[in-house]
Formats: structure tokens, sequence, C-alpha cells
């Protein structure tokens, strides 16, 4: 059990340090849909079944076909640019968090369990009601982030036309269009 | 250091926190910081599983990781409308053009 584990963890490292490093959009959206595939499984051997099902449907499923259909749209731009902050520097950043995170966190032992505990249903609706709420609102920008994605460039286009039009009804020898046209030899 | 399933756990969340940590300094393109959101994201989710694991109390756990699950991927849609809009208007989805921009 242990070297399932291990190998799921060795996974979940290899796609994420793959999602990053790949040059293609398109791949590294692939390989993150992979991250949350084994996260799924690590999830679901930890006893969280009902987390694993809506991350594998949710992490793996929607949000890699948001990505890819932004990616679609927007073009898969080369990622081989120079990184902001140095690479060794950044390195360096990571693994200092990440050991000062570990000293903290690792030396922590599983608490003993609870004699009961209420039921999944009964704590989101009941404990958490504010929190679905939220989520409620959550799913609606979500939306609302979907219908920006998908909206086309015509109102852009549009205002650009409305901003020629009174140019033209200037005259021909007057506004941007005209002096365009003298510029061309 | 015994391993156990809690360890190995706590180990995945903390590679994958710097894992993100370090994309987050590193990458330019507008949809790669998307993808390093996501997996910092996950990170975190993975981390309240393991911490209701630990407490025995899984439940309680799971109603705080659907939280994150549903902010993560409002995060993902919002972030690449954005990214897409940014791409329309300007051209590039290079996070250091969006630094020359004049009001």
């Amino acid at each position: 059990m242990m070297i399932l584990y291990g190998c799921l963890t060795l996974g979940m490292v290899a796609c994420a340090m793959l999602a990053i490093r790949s040059s293609r959009l398109v791949v590294s959206s692939l390989w993150l849909a992979a991250l949350s595939a084994l996260l799924a499984v690590l999830i679901y051997l930890l006893g969280a079944a009902r987390v694993a099902v809506i991350e594998l449907s949710v992490g793996a499923g929607l949000v890699t076909v948001l990505l890819v259909f932004a990616v679609g749209i927007a073009g898969d731009e080369a990622a081989a640019q120079k990184p902001l902050v140095p690479r060794l520097l950044s390195w360096g950043l990571g693994l200092v968090v990440l050991a000062l995170l570990g000293w903290f966190v690792l030396p922590l032992v599983a608490a003993p369990s609870p004699a009961s505990q209420p039921s999944l249903a009964s704590l989101l609706w009941e404990g958490r009601a504010l929190d679905v709420l939220i989520q409620v609102v959550l799913i609606f920008c979500g939306v609302l982030g979907v219908l920006g994605l998908l909206a086309s460039a015509v109102p852009v286009e549009a205002a650009k036309r409305e901003q020629a039009l009174p140019a033209l009804e200037d005259g021909p020898e007057s506004g941007p269009i005209a002096e365009q046209g003298r510029m061309q030899p | 250091m015994t391993f156990s399933p809690l360890t190995i756990a706590l180990l995945a969340i903390l590679v994958l926190l710097g894992i993100g940590l370090y994309g987050l300094l590193a990458v330019r393109n507008l949809i790669k910081i998307v993808i390093v959101l996501q997996i910092l994201g996950k990170s975190a989710l993975l981390a309240l599983i393991a911490a209701g694991n630990a407490s025995g109390q899984i439940n309680l756990g799971q109603s705080l990781a659907l939280t994150v699950i549903v902010a993560d991927t409002v995060v993902a849609a919002i972030g690449l409308a954005l990214a897409v809009q940014v791409r329309r208007q300007l051209g590039t989805l290079d996070a250091r053009e969006l630094g020359k921009l004049r009001g």
C-alpha cells in the first residue's frame, strides 16, 4: 500500500513539473489533467470518496476542457520566454518555503478519531449553509467568466466602426481614413 | 521518521506547493499562470483532505474541499476569460507586456 502511495506522489510531482516546463500549452493542460486524476486516486485512498469523484470530473474534466478551449481561442503561443525572476532564485525561494513548511508540518501525527462525526450532508446544509450559498454565487461568477471566454471581438470592432463613421460624414478630405489614404504611396 | 500514508500525503502537499511557488515566479504566459494556480489549488485540496484524515473528521475535510474545488474552478474560468480578452486586445499572452499599459 505504501508503494502505491509513493508511486502516486511521484507521478503527481512529475505531472506538475511537466505541466510547468512544457513549452506547448495544450500539452501542459493534459499534464494538469493527469495530475488531477492521480490526485483523485490519492484522495480516494485517504477516505474522501465523494470529493475524489468531484475532483476527477471537475479537475480532470471541466477545467481541462476550459483550458484547451482557451488555448484554441488564444493560440498556442510559445512559452520559451525568459522568466521574470532568475530561475535559480525561483528554485531557491521555493525550496526555502518548502523546507520551512516541512519543518513545521511533518512532525504532525494523526489525532485520535472522535467517537462520532456528522454526515457530509448535515455538515454541508446545516453547519456550513453560508459556504454553500457563497459557492452558488461563485458558480454564477464562473458562468460569467465562461461567457467572457465565449464573447467575440465584435463589440470592439463595432466601436471602431462607430469611431470611423463621423470621420466619413465629415467628408473624404478629413479624418483618419483620408489621412491613411494620403500616406499611402 | 516512519512513513505513513499521512506523511506521504504531507510530502506531496509540500512538493506541489513548492512547484507552484516556483511556477508563479518563473512563468510569464497568462494561461500557464492559470495552470500554476490550479496546481496550488490542488495542493490546498490535498491538505484539507489530509487534515480531515489526520483529525478523524474526514467529512469536515470533504465539505471544506468542496468549497476549494468550486473556488478553484471559478478562478480558472475567470482567469482564462481574462487571458483570452488580453490576447484579443493586446495580441500577446505575456504578463510582462501588461506592465507597459498606460491609462
